[in-house]
Protein backbone atom coordinates (compact mmCIF):
# COMPACT_ATOMS: atom_id res chain seq x y z
CA UNK A 1 0.00 0.00 0.00
CA UNK A 2 1.44 3.31 -1.05
CA UNK A 3 0.78 6.77 0.21
CA UNK A 4 -0.46 8.11 3.49
CA UNK A 5 -3.59 7.55 5.53
CA UNK A 6 -4.85 10.86 4.21
CA UNK A 7 -4.55 9.65 0.66
CA UNK A 8 -6.29 6.44 1.54
CA UNK A 9 -9.19 8.29 3.16
CA UNK A 10 -9.43 10.54 0.14
CA UNK A 11 -10.05 7.57 -2.17
CA UNK A 12 -8.61 9.38 -5.19
CA UNK A 13 -11.07 12.20 -4.71
CA UNK A 14 -14.05 9.92 -4.49
CA UNK A 15 -14.24 9.72 -0.70
CA UNK A 16 -17.75 11.21 -0.69
CA UNK A 17 -18.94 8.22 -2.68
CA UNK A 18 -16.90 5.27 -1.42
CA UNK A 19 -17.16 5.78 2.35
CA UNK A 20 -20.94 6.30 2.53
CA UNK A 21 -21.40 3.03 0.64
CA UNK A 22 -19.50 1.08 3.27
CA UNK A 23 -21.13 3.04 6.08
CA UNK A 24 -24.67 2.53 4.82
CA UNK A 25 -24.10 -1.15 4.01
CA UNK A 26 -22.71 -1.69 7.48
CA UNK A 27 -25.61 0.16 9.11
CA UNK A 28 -28.30 -1.73 7.18
CA UNK A 29 -26.77 -5.17 7.65
CA UNK A 30 -25.86 -4.70 11.30
CA UNK A 31 -29.31 -3.24 11.85
CA UNK A 32 -31.00 -6.29 10.36
CA UNK A 33 -28.81 -8.52 12.48
CA UNK A 34 -29.58 -6.67 15.72
CA UNK A 35 -33.29 -6.66 14.96
CA UNK A 36 -33.22 -10.41 14.33
CA UNK A 37 -31.22 -11.11 17.49
CA UNK A 38 -33.61 -8.99 19.56
CA UNK A 39 -36.61 -10.84 18.13
CA UNK A 40 -35.07 -14.15 19.08
CA UNK A 41 -34.20 -13.03 22.60
CA UNK A 42 -37.70 -11.63 23.02
CA UNK A 43 -39.37 -14.85 21.97
CA UNK A 44 -37.05 -16.96 24.11
CA UNK A 45 -37.82 -14.76 27.12
CA UNK A 46 -41.55 -15.03 26.44
CA UNK A 47 -41.26 -18.80 26.27
CA UNK A 48 -39.27 -18.92 29.49
CA UNK A 49 -41.83 -16.77 31.29
CA UNK A 50 -44.71 -18.86 30.01
CA UNK A 51 -43.10 -22.12 31.04
CA UNK A 52 -42.35 -20.73 34.49
CA UNK A 53 -45.96 -19.53 34.89
CA UNK A 54 -47.25 -22.93 33.90
CA UNK A 55 -44.88 -24.57 36.34
CA UNK A 56 -46.11 -22.30 39.13
CA UNK A 57 -49.72 -22.98 38.30
CA UNK A 58 -49.06 -26.68 38.59
CA UNK A 59 -47.54 -26.41 42.06
CA UNK A 60 -49.38 -23.62 43.86
CA UNK A 61 -47.91 -24.62 47.19
CA UNK A 62 -44.46 -25.48 45.83
CA UNK A 63 -41.34 -23.34 45.81
CA UNK A 64 -41.55 -20.04 43.90
CA UNK B 1 -33.81 -26.41 16.22
CA UNK B 2 -30.92 -28.42 17.52
CA UNK B 3 -29.25 -28.21 14.13
CA UNK B 4 -29.56 -24.45 14.06
CA UNK B 5 -28.07 -24.15 17.52
CA UNK B 6 -25.01 -26.07 16.32
CA UNK B 7 -24.69 -24.13 13.10
CA UNK B 8 -25.17 -20.66 14.56
CA UNK B 9 -21.73 -20.06 16.08
CA UNK B 10 -20.05 -21.39 12.94
CA UNK B 11 -22.08 -19.17 10.67
CA UNK B 12 -21.44 -16.19 12.90
CA UNK B 13 -17.72 -16.90 13.11
CA UNK B 14 -17.43 -17.34 9.36
CA UNK B 15 -19.27 -14.09 8.72
CA UNK B 16 -16.86 -12.22 10.97
CA UNK B 17 -13.74 -13.84 9.53
CA UNK B 18 -14.73 -13.51 5.89
CA UNK B 19 -16.04 -10.01 6.50
CA UNK B 20 -12.83 -8.78 8.05
CA UNK B 21 -10.70 -10.44 5.38
CA UNK B 22 -12.98 -9.07 2.68
CA UNK B 23 -12.82 -5.53 4.04
CA UNK B 24 -9.05 -5.71 4.34
CA UNK B 25 -8.67 -6.57 0.68
CA UNK B 26 -11.49 -4.36 -0.50
CA UNK B 27 -10.30 -1.20 1.21
CA UNK B 28 -6.52 -1.74 1.46
CA UNK B 29 -4.94 -4.62 -0.33
CA UNK B 30 -6.30 -4.26 -3.85
CA UNK B 31 -5.47 -1.89 -6.70
CA UNK B 32 -7.60 0.89 -8.15
CA UNK B 33 -9.19 0.26 -11.52
CA UNK B 34 -7.51 1.52 -14.70
CA UNK B 35 -10.72 3.26 -15.66
CA UNK B 36 -12.82 3.78 -12.55
CA UNK B 37 -10.06 4.49 -10.05
CA UNK B 38 -10.86 4.08 -6.38
CA UNK B 39 -14.62 3.94 -7.01
CA UNK B 40 -14.07 0.30 -7.95
CA UNK B 41 -14.07 -0.37 -4.21
CA UNK B 42 -17.80 0.28 -4.29
CA UNK B 43 -18.07 -2.87 -6.41
CA UNK B 44 -16.96 -4.97 -3.44
CA UNK B 45 -20.18 -4.02 -1.64
CA UNK B 46 -22.52 -3.47 -4.57
CA UNK B 47 -21.96 -6.73 -6.48
CA UNK B 48 -22.09 -9.16 -3.53
CA UNK B 49 -25.19 -7.35 -2.26
CA UNK B 50 -26.79 -7.63 -5.70
CA UNK B 51 -25.97 -11.34 -5.89
CA UNK B 52 -27.50 -11.87 -2.44
CA UNK B 53 -30.61 -9.85 -3.32
CA UNK B 54 -31.29 -12.36 -6.09
CA UNK B 55 -30.18 -15.42 -4.15
CA UNK B 56 -32.36 -14.63 -1.13
CA UNK B 57 -35.34 -14.08 -3.39
CA UNK B 58 -34.89 -17.44 -5.11
CA UNK B 59 -34.57 -19.19 -1.72
CA UNK B 60 -37.60 -17.32 -0.44
CA UNK B 61 -39.72 -18.13 -3.49
CA UNK B 62 -38.75 -21.80 -3.59
CA UNK B 63 -39.31 -22.18 0.17
CA UNK B 64 -42.67 -20.46 -0.11
CA UNK B 65 -43.54 -22.71 -3.04
CA UNK B 66 -42.56 -25.83 -1.11
CA UNK B 67 -44.66 -24.57 1.79
CA UNK B 68 -47.56 -23.97 -0.54
CA UNK B 69 -47.40 -27.34 -2.30
CA UNK B 70 -46.15 -29.70 0.38
CA UNK B 71 -47.24 -27.73 3.46
CA UNK B 72 -43.86 -28.30 5.10
CA UNK B 73 -43.66 -25.94 8.11
CA UNK B 74 -39.90 -25.41 7.92
CA UNK B 75 -40.33 -24.15 4.36
CA UNK B 76 -42.69 -21.41 5.47
CA UNK B 77 -40.36 -20.41 8.28
CA UNK B 78 -37.43 -20.22 5.86
CA UNK B 79 -39.38 -18.06 3.41
CA UNK B 80 -40.59 -15.69 6.10
CA UNK B 81 -37.11 -15.38 7.57
CA UNK B 82 -35.44 -14.73 4.24
CA UNK B 83 -37.64 -11.84 3.21
CA UNK B 84 -36.28 -9.02 5.39
CA UNK B 85 -32.68 -10.11 4.79
CA UNK B 86 -33.23 -10.11 1.03
CA UNK B 87 -34.88 -6.70 1.28
CA UNK B 88 -31.87 -5.40 3.22
CA UNK B 89 -29.48 -6.64 0.52
CA UNK B 90 -31.65 -5.07 -2.17
CA UNK B 91 -31.58 -1.71 -0.38
CA UNK B 92 -27.79 -1.93 -0.09
CA UNK B 93 -27.59 -2.80 -3.80
CA UNK B 94 -29.70 0.16 -4.86
CA UNK B 95 -27.98 2.70 -2.63
CA UNK B 96 -24.44 1.51 -3.35
CA UNK B 97 -25.32 1.52 -7.03
CA UNK B 98 -26.49 5.11 -6.82
CA UNK B 99 -23.26 6.17 -5.11
CA UNK B 100 -21.35 4.42 -7.89
CA UNK B 101 -23.47 5.81 -10.72
CA UNK B 102 -23.14 9.44 -9.74
CA UNK B 103 -19.33 9.70 -10.05
CA UNK B 104 -18.93 7.25 -12.94
CA UNK B 105 -22.00 7.69 -15.12
CA UNK B 106 -22.85 11.19 -13.98
CA UNK B 107 -26.24 10.37 -12.49
CA UNK B 108 -27.55 8.86 -9.23
CA UNK B 109 -30.31 6.91 -10.98
CA UNK B 110 -31.51 5.97 -14.45
CA UNK B 111 -34.63 4.09 -15.40
CA UNK B 112 -32.88 1.42 -17.40
CA UNK B 113 -34.08 -2.18 -17.42
CA UNK B 114 -31.72 -3.53 -14.79
CA UNK B 115 -32.07 -0.77 -12.21
CA UNK B 116 -35.83 -0.64 -12.63
CA UNK B 117 -36.14 -4.41 -12.26
CA UNK B 118 -33.98 -4.35 -9.11
CA UNK B 119 -36.29 -1.68 -7.66
CA UNK B 120 -39.24 -3.92 -8.52
CA UNK B 121 -37.45 -6.67 -6.56
CA UNK B 122 -37.48 -4.44 -3.47
CA UNK B 123 -41.22 -3.89 -3.89
CA UNK B 124 -41.73 -7.64 -4.21
CA UNK B 125 -39.89 -8.22 -0.96
CA UNK B 126 -41.86 -5.51 0.84
CA UNK B 127 -45.08 -6.77 -0.70
CA UNK B 128 -44.36 -10.29 0.50
CA UNK B 129 -43.65 -9.09 4.03
CA UNK B 130 -46.83 -7.03 4.05
CA UNK B 131 -48.94 -9.90 2.70
CA UNK B 132 -47.88 -12.50 5.24
CA UNK B 133 -48.90 -10.13 8.02
CA UNK B 134 -52.11 -8.93 6.38
CA UNK B 135 -54.37 -11.78 7.44
CA UNK B 136 -55.74 -12.79 10.83
CA UNK B 137 -55.01 -16.38 9.94
CA UNK B 138 -51.24 -16.63 9.42
CA UNK B 139 -51.69 -19.62 7.13
CA UNK B 140 -53.70 -17.55 4.67
CA UNK B 141 -51.05 -14.88 4.76
CA UNK B 142 -48.33 -17.39 3.96
CA UNK B 143 -50.37 -18.76 1.09
CA UNK B 144 -50.96 -15.31 -0.42
CA UNK B 145 -47.30 -14.44 0.09
CA UNK B 146 -46.22 -17.64 -1.62
CA UNK B 147 -48.26 -16.76 -4.69
CA UNK B 148 -46.69 -13.30 -4.85
CA UNK B 149 -43.20 -14.70 -4.33
CA UNK B 150 -43.63 -17.25 -7.11
CA UNK B 151 -45.12 -14.75 -9.54
CA UNK B 152 -42.25 -12.37 -8.82
CA UNK B 153 -39.72 -15.10 -9.59
CA UNK B 154 -39.82 -14.09 -13.25
CA UNK B 155 -38.11 -10.84 -12.22
CA UNK B 156 -34.89 -12.65 -11.33
CA UNK B 157 -33.90 -13.70 -14.87
CA UNK B 158 -35.06 -10.30 -16.07
CA UNK B 159 -32.60 -8.61 -13.73
CA UNK B 160 -29.82 -10.98 -14.68
CA UNK B 161 -30.29 -10.89 -18.46
CA UNK B 162 -31.59 -7.33 -18.89
CA UNK B 163 -28.10 -6.14 -19.76
CA UNK B 164 -27.92 -8.71 -22.57
CA UNK B 165 -31.48 -8.53 -23.89
CA UNK B 166 -31.72 -4.74 -24.19
CA UNK B 167 -29.44 -1.73 -24.33
CA UNK B 168 -28.96 -0.49 -20.80
CA UNK B 169 -26.94 2.09 -18.94
CA UNK B 170 -25.65 -0.68 -16.68
CA UNK B 171 -22.75 -2.55 -18.19
CA UNK B 172 -22.91 -6.29 -18.96
CA UNK B 173 -21.83 -9.01 -16.54
CA UNK B 174 -18.22 -9.15 -15.46
CA UNK B 175 -18.08 -12.44 -13.60
CA UNK B 176 -20.74 -14.87 -14.76
CA UNK B 177 -20.46 -14.55 -18.50
CA UNK B 178 -19.36 -16.40 -21.61
CA UNK B 179 -15.63 -16.37 -22.05
CA UNK B 180 -14.87 -16.20 -18.32
CA UNK B 181 -14.61 -13.33 -15.86
CA UNK B 182 -13.50 -9.91 -17.00
CA UNK B 183 -12.05 -9.02 -13.62
CA UNK B 184 -8.37 -9.07 -12.72
CA UNK B 185 -7.39 -11.67 -10.11
CA UNK B 186 -6.34 -8.99 -7.62
CA UNK B 187 -9.89 -7.70 -7.68
CA UNK B 188 -11.59 -11.09 -7.65
CA UNK B 189 -10.13 -11.78 -4.20
CA UNK B 190 -11.97 -9.00 -2.33
CA UNK B 191 -15.06 -9.57 -4.48
CA UNK B 192 -15.30 -13.27 -3.64
CA UNK B 193 -14.40 -12.77 0.02
CA UNK B 194 -17.16 -10.21 0.42
CA UNK B 195 -19.56 -12.46 -1.51
CA UNK B 196 -18.88 -15.37 0.82
CA UNK B 197 -19.05 -13.09 3.87
CA UNK B 198 -22.51 -11.95 2.77
CA UNK B 199 -23.55 -15.57 2.23
CA UNK B 200 -22.40 -16.55 5.71
CA UNK B 201 -24.20 -13.49 7.09
CA UNK B 202 -27.40 -14.58 5.36
CA UNK B 203 -27.18 -18.07 6.82
CA UNK B 204 -26.43 -16.67 10.29
CA UNK B 205 -29.25 -14.13 10.35
CA UNK B 206 -31.68 -16.54 8.67
CA UNK B 207 -31.02 -19.11 11.39
CA UNK B 208 -31.65 -16.43 14.04
CA UNK B 209 -34.94 -15.49 12.40
CA UNK B 210 -36.04 -19.09 11.95
CA UNK B 211 -35.32 -19.89 15.57
CA UNK B 212 -37.27 -16.81 16.61
CA UNK B 213 -40.20 -17.86 14.43
CA UNK B 214 -40.24 -21.42 15.74
CA UNK B 215 -40.04 -20.16 19.34
CA UNK B 216 -42.86 -17.72 18.65
CA UNK B 217 -44.91 -20.63 17.40
CA UNK B 218 -44.32 -22.50 20.62
CA UNK B 219 -45.32 -19.44 22.65
CA UNK B 220 -48.51 -19.06 20.62
CA UNK B 221 -49.38 -22.73 21.04
CA UNK B 222 -48.77 -22.66 24.79
CA UNK B 223 -50.81 -19.49 25.22
CA UNK B 224 -53.67 -21.05 23.29
CA UNK B 225 -53.65 -24.14 25.46
CA UNK B 226 -53.42 -21.99 28.55
CA UNK B 227 -56.45 -19.95 27.44
CA UNK B 228 -58.46 -23.13 27.06
CA UNK B 229 -57.44 -24.27 30.51
CA UNK B 230 -55.74 -27.33 29.11
CA UNK B 231 -52.47 -26.64 30.89
CA UNK C 1 -50.46 -37.53 -2.39
CA UNK C 2 -53.01 -36.67 -5.03
CA UNK C 3 -53.69 -33.22 -3.64
CA UNK C 4 -50.00 -32.35 -3.46
CA UNK C 5 -49.54 -33.55 -6.99
CA UNK C 6 -52.43 -31.38 -8.09
CA UNK C 7 -50.98 -28.32 -6.38
CA UNK C 8 -47.55 -28.93 -7.87
CA UNK C 9 -48.99 -29.25 -11.37
CA UNK C 10 -51.01 -26.10 -10.83
CA UNK C 11 -47.99 -24.11 -9.72
CA UNK C 12 -45.82 -25.46 -12.54
CA UNK C 13 -48.37 -24.59 -15.21
CA UNK C 14 -48.91 -21.21 -13.59
CA UNK C 15 -45.22 -20.40 -13.71
CA UNK C 16 -44.97 -21.54 -17.31
CA UNK C 17 -47.90 -19.38 -18.34
CA UNK C 18 -46.38 -16.46 -16.45
CA UNK C 19 -43.09 -16.95 -18.29
CA UNK C 20 -44.76 -16.96 -21.69
CA UNK C 21 -46.93 -13.95 -20.86
CA UNK C 22 -43.91 -12.00 -19.62
CA UNK C 23 -41.88 -12.85 -22.71
CA UNK C 24 -44.71 -11.62 -24.93
CA UNK C 25 -45.18 -8.39 -22.98
CA UNK C 26 -41.46 -7.63 -22.93
CA UNK C 27 -41.20 -8.22 -26.67
CA UNK C 28 -44.16 -5.97 -27.34
CA UNK C 29 -42.76 -3.15 -25.22
CA UNK C 30 -39.16 -3.55 -26.36
CA UNK C 31 -39.05 -0.08 -27.79
CA UNK C 32 -39.75 1.43 -24.37
CA UNK C 33 -37.31 -0.84 -22.57
CA UNK C 34 -34.19 -0.15 -24.58
CA UNK C 35 -32.26 2.61 -22.94
CA UNK C 36 -30.73 4.17 -26.04
CA UNK C 37 -30.41 3.91 -29.80
CA UNK C 38 -27.14 3.63 -31.68
CA UNK C 39 -26.40 6.12 -34.47
CA UNK C 40 -27.31 3.45 -37.04
CA UNK C 41 -30.61 2.71 -35.30
CA UNK C 42 -31.47 6.40 -35.19
CA UNK C 43 -30.96 6.69 -38.92
CA UNK C 44 -32.98 3.54 -39.57
CA UNK C 45 -35.81 4.63 -37.32
CA UNK C 46 -36.05 8.05 -39.00
CA UNK C 47 -36.71 9.80 -35.71
CA UNK C 48 -38.89 12.93 -35.74
CA UNK C 49 -37.29 16.11 -34.33
CA UNK C 50 -39.75 16.59 -31.51
CA UNK C 51 -39.08 13.20 -29.99
CA UNK C 52 -36.93 13.06 -26.89
CA UNK C 53 -34.62 10.05 -26.92
CA UNK C 54 -31.21 8.74 -26.00
CA UNK C 55 -28.26 8.20 -28.27
CA UNK C 56 -25.57 5.76 -27.24
CA UNK C 57 -22.20 4.72 -28.63
CA UNK C 58 -18.58 5.73 -28.43
CA UNK C 59 -17.15 9.21 -28.46
CA UNK C 60 -15.46 9.30 -31.86
CA UNK C 61 -11.72 9.89 -31.88
CA UNK C 62 -10.67 13.45 -32.65
CA UNK C 63 -14.26 14.65 -32.62
CA UNK C 64 -14.36 16.58 -29.34
CA UNK C 65 -14.22 20.35 -29.78
CA UNK C 66 -14.72 22.86 -27.02
CA UNK C 67 -15.23 26.59 -27.32
CA UNK C 68 -13.25 27.96 -24.41
CA UNK C 69 -15.55 30.81 -23.41
CA UNK C 70 -18.67 28.77 -22.80
CA UNK C 71 -19.42 25.26 -21.51
CA UNK C 72 -20.34 24.39 -25.07
CA UNK C 73 -18.92 21.20 -26.51
CA UNK C 74 -19.25 19.38 -29.81
CA UNK C 75 -18.42 15.75 -30.40
CA UNK C 76 -19.53 12.79 -32.42
CA UNK C 77 -21.09 9.56 -31.24
CA UNK C 78 -20.21 6.52 -33.32
CA UNK C 79 -21.11 2.84 -33.43
CA UNK C 80 -18.24 2.17 -35.85
CA UNK C 81 -20.71 2.17 -38.76
CA UNK C 82 -22.35 5.59 -38.55
CA UNK C 83 -21.67 8.60 -36.45
CA UNK C 84 -23.96 11.38 -35.24
CA UNK C 85 -22.76 14.87 -34.35
CA UNK C 86 -23.75 16.05 -30.89
CA UNK C 87 -23.92 19.49 -29.39
CA UNK C 88 -24.05 19.92 -25.62
CA UNK C 89 -23.78 22.57 -22.98
CA UNK C 90 -23.32 21.48 -19.40
CA UNK C 91 -21.34 19.33 -17.04
CA UNK C 92 -19.58 16.29 -18.44
CA UNK C 93 -18.94 13.23 -16.29
CA UNK C 94 -15.39 12.43 -15.09
CA UNK C 95 -15.08 9.48 -17.45
CA UNK C 96 -16.02 11.42 -20.58
CA UNK C 97 -13.29 11.32 -23.22
CA UNK C 98 -12.63 10.15 -26.75
CA UNK C 99 -13.01 6.41 -27.18
CA UNK C 100 -15.22 6.15 -24.11
CA UNK C 101 -18.79 4.90 -24.15
CA UNK C 102 -21.40 7.63 -23.91
CA UNK C 103 -25.19 8.02 -23.63
CA UNK C 104 -26.69 11.39 -24.52
CA UNK C 105 -30.30 12.41 -23.98
CA UNK C 106 -31.97 15.03 -26.12
CA UNK C 107 -33.42 15.60 -29.57
CA UNK C 108 -32.24 15.02 -33.10
CA UNK C 109 -32.72 18.25 -35.06
CA UNK C 110 -31.48 18.62 -38.65
CA UNK C 111 -29.10 15.74 -38.30
CA UNK C 112 -27.48 17.17 -35.17
CA UNK C 113 -28.24 15.70 -31.78
CA UNK C 114 -28.92 18.47 -29.27
CA UNK C 115 -28.18 16.90 -25.91
CA UNK C 116 -29.28 18.22 -22.55
CA UNK C 117 -27.66 15.42 -20.65
CA UNK C 118 -24.51 13.40 -21.29
CA UNK C 119 -23.62 10.28 -19.32
CA UNK C 120 -20.46 8.19 -19.54
CA UNK C 121 -20.87 4.48 -20.09
CA UNK C 122 -18.15 2.12 -19.04
CA UNK C 123 -17.58 -1.53 -19.86
CA UNK C 124 -17.48 -4.55 -17.63
CA UNK C 125 -13.72 -4.95 -17.54
CA UNK C 126 -11.82 -4.38 -14.36
CA UNK C 127 -8.03 -4.35 -14.10
CA UNK C 128 -5.27 -2.42 -12.36
CA UNK C 129 -3.59 0.39 -14.33
CA UNK C 130 -0.39 -1.67 -14.68
CA UNK C 131 -2.23 -4.48 -16.44
CA UNK C 132 -3.91 -2.02 -18.81
CA UNK C 133 -0.57 -0.40 -19.56
CA UNK C 134 1.06 -3.78 -20.18
CA UNK C 135 -1.71 -4.72 -22.60
CA UNK C 136 -1.24 -1.45 -24.46
CA UNK C 137 2.52 -1.83 -24.63
CA UNK C 138 2.37 -5.37 -25.91
CA UNK C 139 -0.02 -4.22 -28.62
CA UNK C 140 -2.77 -6.52 -27.38
CA UNK C 141 -5.09 -3.68 -26.34
CA UNK C 142 -6.76 -3.29 -29.74
CA UNK C 143 -7.37 -7.02 -29.95
CA UNK C 144 -8.82 -6.90 -26.45
CA UNK C 145 -11.09 -4.03 -27.44
CA UNK C 146 -12.26 -5.81 -30.56
CA UNK C 147 -13.20 -8.92 -28.59
CA UNK C 148 -15.30 -6.85 -26.21
CA UNK C 149 -17.65 -5.31 -28.76
CA UNK C 150 -20.29 -8.05 -28.80
CA UNK C 151 -22.79 -5.91 -30.67
CA UNK C 152 -22.86 -3.12 -28.08
CA UNK C 153 -20.25 -0.57 -29.19
CA UNK C 154 -20.71 1.51 -26.08
CA UNK C 155 -19.41 -1.43 -24.06
CA UNK C 156 -15.86 -1.11 -25.29
CA UNK C 157 -13.07 -0.59 -22.78
CA UNK C 158 -11.82 2.94 -22.42
CA UNK C 159 -8.68 4.18 -24.09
Amino acid sequence: MQGSIGEWLDMGGYAAYVWPVYGIAFAVLIGAFIHSLRSLRGEEAALDNLLRTIQLEREPDGEA
Amino acid sequence: MKLSRMLLPWAGGLTLLLGIAGLWFALFDSPPDYQQGETVRIMYVHVPAAWMSLFCYVVMAISAGVGLIWKHPVADVAAKGSAPIGAAFTIVTLISGAFWGKPMWGKWWVWDARLTAELVLLFLYLGYIALIHAFDDPKRGLKAGAVLALVGLINVPIIKFSVDWWTTMHQPASVVKMGGPAIDASMMVPLLLMAFAFKAYYIYVLLLRMRAEVTAGKVRALRLRQAHGAV
Amino acid sequence: MKRKHKRLTFVAIGLLALGVATALILTAFEDSIVFFYSPTQMIEQDVPPDRRLRLGGLVEENSVARTDNSGFVRFKVTDMVHSTPVVYEGILPDLFREGQGVVAEGRLIDGVFRADEVLAKHDENYMPPEVADALKESGKWEEFKGAMTQGDPSAMPAN
